[in-house]
């Protein structure tokens, strides 16, 4: 559970501090694509908090879980096959750049964003046994998930682009999240070995 | 206690040897902004913390005298097209490149893009730089400027690349798509000139991605000078003959900015002196900031 919550958090961070260099070529790389980027992804995150929590209150489970990982890697494949494809015309539509990339930021990174940010809540929900737990059970995974978010932003910037290519290190995401995905299913389907409760569904 | 007053004063003097009289400092958003005055020399300086002092000069008796070598390094273009009607500067740094060039041919549009505000204030307030008729500054990032300029159709005859100023390099603006992108703003008969980094891994990089886009150049460095200028055009680049000859015609009208043009020539070189086995830098590959050391 603790090693999903890692991932969530280190992909969340690799594709935003990405988003400045996807967004340069047609917005620039002044501060204000950056202020784009970092509004879009609170705002995202917010909503998924929101969402997430609304959710665990319908009979959690796994399945649910893995699938907003699922989803989350599949929404995140436009930013990789369709960048140009979607920038392009907000380019040409959009003159001043700090509405264009703000624009361009909501289309390829809300989406993908608010289905990582309903992980949080969904998964204290998942892991809460005990009502007098439930602190600490958050706690912890606040902890793990924003280590996953730290680690996400230092390897990126320090080391992933020096070796790799933009697209390659978002695969590389993209990945991470559908295998996390498939560490949910098992646990899942071998059944409160991680604390993890399938109620109602056959896996 | 006298004695050790004029210790400390011994050491104040010894910690900052010539140093000027801040004039004035600011904080911008890009970096940090100082103008020092020294003598009749007054200085712009970005970033005095980190040591690198990336600083333009002009001296207030004689303005029109370009103080710095790859100030009018920048000028070795003209040996490729001596008559610009149309120029574009990217990167206004204390406005002595484009204020040339405005002094040199007035009649031409002078273009000047740059992203921070600050420096457009200090440089009209400090540097006696000024905006006429045809010659503009547009606060904005190169990279969209020049590529809005492509889809609109506009070309120059001269192009200077200039950006990289103070601490962090802009990283979209080494890559393989931003010089196609200036390529196709760059007139059949026009020069392109870049002032680029003659020192570390990214030499090796930056001139494999030009050779890419532009197919040979002209390495031009000085003893004089740390910086390394690239100088290039879309067709074949013209014989050493035409170059000395040009800067023969050139020399007179170019000697009061100090530009030693007759020298030039000889310091253009399309020799490879890099590493052709490294990364050409692309939009998906650039991490200029991480191949500087």
């Amino acid at each position: 559970m603790a090693s999903v919550a890692f991932v969530s958090g280190f992909c969340i961070m690799t594709v935003e501090m990405l988003g400045a260099r996807i967004m340069a070529p047609y917005f620039g790389g002044s501060v204000s694509v950056w202020g784009s980027i970092i509004t879009v992804f609170m705002l995202a995150l917010a909503l998924g908090y929101l969402l997430g929590g609304r959710l665990s209150m319908r009979s959690p489970n796994a399945l649910v879980f893995a699938s907003f990982y699922v989803s989350a890697a599949l929404f995140s494949l436009p930013i990789i096959l369709f960048a140009d494809a979607i920038m392009q015309p907000i380019f040409l539509a959009v003159e001043d750049a700090r509405y264009g990339s703000l624009l361009a930021s909501v289309v390829m990174f809300s989406v993908p964003t608010t289905l990582l940010g309903m992980i949080s809540p969904y998964s204290v929900r998942l892991l809460v046994e005990r009502e007098e737990h439930s602190g600490q059970m958050a706690g912890l995974l606040f902890f793990v998930s924003t280590i996953g978010s730290a680690a996400g932003t230092l390897g990126t910037s320090f080391y992933f682009v020096l070796w790799f290519e933009v697209n390659r290190i978002l695969w590389g995401a993209v990945t991470a999240l559908l295998i996390a995905a498939a560490i949910i299913l098992v646990a899942g389907y071998m059944r409160g070995s991680l604390g993890l409760r399938v109620r109602g569904h056959e896996i | 206690m006298k004695s050790r007053l004029m210790f400390g004063l011994l050491l104040l003097a010894l910690a900052a040897p010539a140093a000027g009289e801040v004039i004035h400092q600011e904080r911008s958003l890009y970096r940090d902004i100082t103008v020092e005055q020294n003598g009749p020399r007054r200085c712009l300086i970005f970033n005095v913390h980190r040591g690198d002092r990336n600083q333009t000069c002009i001296d207030l008796n004689e303005p029109e005298r370009l103080v710095f070598s790859y100030t009018r390094m920048s000028f070795a273009g003209l040996l490729l097209n001596s008559e610009p009607e149309s120029i574009l500067v990217a990167g206004l740094g204390g406005g002595s490149i484009p204020m040339t060039f405005s002094d040199l041919f007035p009649d031409a549009r002078i273009d000047v893009i740059e992203i921070d505000p600050a420096v457009v204030s200090v440089a009209k307030d400090f540097f006696l730089f000024e905006e006429t008729a045809n010659m503009r500054v547009y606060v904005n990032d190169a990279r969209v400027f020049i590529k809005r300029a492509g889809l609109e159709g506009r070309k120059y005859d001269y192009i200077v690349l200039d950006a990289f100023t103070g601490d962090y390099i802009p990283e979209h603006l080494l890559t393989r798509e931003f010089l196609e992108e200036v390529r196709q703003i760059l007139n059949p008969e026009g020069v392109l000139v870049a002032n680029t980094f003659s020192t570390s891994r990214l030499y090796d990089h930056e001139s494999v991605t030009y050779q890419r886009v532009w197919n040979e150049f002209y390495n031009f460095k000085l003893p004089t000078s740390g910086n390394r200028i690239i100088i290039t055009r879309i067709g074949a680049l013209p014989p050493r003959g035409d170059l000395t000859g040009a800067a023969r015609r050139l020399a007179e009208r170019v000697e009061k900015y100090d530009i030693p043009l007759l020298e030039y020539p000889a310091r253009m070189s399309t020799r490879v002196d890099w590493d052709m086995s490294r990364r050409i830098l692309t939009d998906q590959y650039s991490p200029g900031n991480l191949l500087r050391d």
